[in-house]
């Protein structure tokens, strides 16, 4: 089959579109919050998870300092550890490209990966997904980050709204049951106690703590309810039509075509 | 200086992070209760980031334009709007509040 009759790498190459293109949002906000074009550049180039770069200059925006950035920004890095392990049991990558698909293993190639059921088609997703979406944001970045320092003060455009906005972007489709909701609220709240009471940026880190004791102490084993919260940002598809096509898999025959996308 | 230091050990732990699912056998960390925590820490993460980008200005809570932004964005998610345009309605509907002499 070819990559462009590949149901998934149809799907990957349509959320690495729509993905790629906020990162103009990423790139002007976060000049924006002070930092360089390079830093910008190099937290799309390296550290590439979009929650953590958005969680990085929204510490640093508000006046937090560089500790309390680096600590938000790995807190919300931990579900790449967990999407790496699901991938690892269903890609099963091998030599050099278990390190690149580590570095691509974000909510999006996740959830384009694991929305197929045939395991060439999850390989062709999670590549194509994943690989699209590192390029396309990285060359949106920069044009954001151009912008963004072209604009001047930042504020008379409502660029401090628009990281508002990008947050709340961020999590909404996650708060899809009572629990979520329940702990966004009880985080907010805790945050709104906290801001006056403890230097900017740290507020974040004590909402971060009550979440974490709160999955922890409220875990429910009953499977129906244990992914609440985690499914990645974007639905790969709104149906599974095209799922299940009628096709015998000749397995290695096509191994890493993905990474030619 | 001192942000590029941070910045870079964001990026390590970052990396880290990601490869470390991929290299740990899955018993060591297939467990439902941490993958339970990853899922709740990122809400109560976003959640607070939303608060602080909307209410905080250093050490004091206020209310200013970044509060119709996120009055706007929560109306466009509500319309199903896509992510690009939810971010653009905040950016307009702070700046449009600034024009009318909200600070």
């Amino acid at each position: 089959m070819k990559l462009r009759d590949s149901p998934a790498a149809r799907i990957g190459a349509s959320i690495a579109i729509a993905t790629g293109l906020y990162g103009v949002s990423f790139g002007a906000l976060s000049v924006a919050s002070g930092l360089t074009f390079w830093q910008t550049m190099v937290l799309s180039l390296l550290l590439f998870s979009g929650g953590s770069q958005f969680a990085f200059i929204g510490v640093i925006a508000g006046g937090g300092a560089g500790v309390a950035a680096m600590s938000a920004s790995a807190l919300l890095g931990i579900r790449n550890g967990v999407y790496g392990m699901q991938l690892n049991a269903l890609l099963r990558p091998t030599g050099w490209r278990r390190f690149v698909a580590a570095h691509i293993t974000i909510d999006e190639s996740t959830a384009t990966a694991t929305g197929q059921s045939d395991p060439d088609e999850q390989k062709r997703g999670f590549w194509v997904a994943g690989v699209g979406i590192f390029v396309l944001w990285n060359i949106m970045t920069a044009v954001g980050a151009f912008i963004g320092d072209a604009l001047g003060d930042p504020k008379q455009w409502g660029l401090d709204g628009a990281a508002v906005a990008a947050f709340l972007g961020l999590l909404w489709p996650r708060i899809k049951a009572f629990q979520p909701a329940a702990i966004a609220v009880v985080c907010a709240v805790v945050t709104l106690i906290a801001v006056p009471l403890v230097p900017a940026g740290v507020p974040i880190l004590v909402a971060a703590v009550v979440a974490g004791l709160i999955g922890w102490f409220r875990h429910n084993p009953d499977p129906g309810h244990d992914r609440d919260g985690l499914e990645a940002d974007i639905e790969p598809y709104p149906s599974d039509a095209g799922t299940r096509l009628p096709r015998t898999p000749r397995r290695g025959e096509r191994r890493g075509e993905g990474e030619r996308a | 200086m001192s942000l590029w230091f941070w910045l870079m050990v964001s990026v390590v732990l970052a990396y880290a992070t990601k490869l470390l699912g991929y290299l740990v056998p899955a018993k060591v960390l297939a467990n439902p209760r941490m993958s339970h925590v990853a899922g709740t820490l990122t809400i109560g993460l976003l959640a607070s980031l939303t608060v602080v980008n909307a209410a905080a200005s250093g050490t004091a809570v206020v209310l200013d334009a970044r509060i119709g932004a996120l009055v706007a964005a929560a109306v466009a998610l509500l319309l199903k709007a896509p992510f690009l345009v939810v971010v653009l309605a905040g950016a307009a509907a702070a700046a449009g509040l600034r024009l009318l002499g909200w600070p």
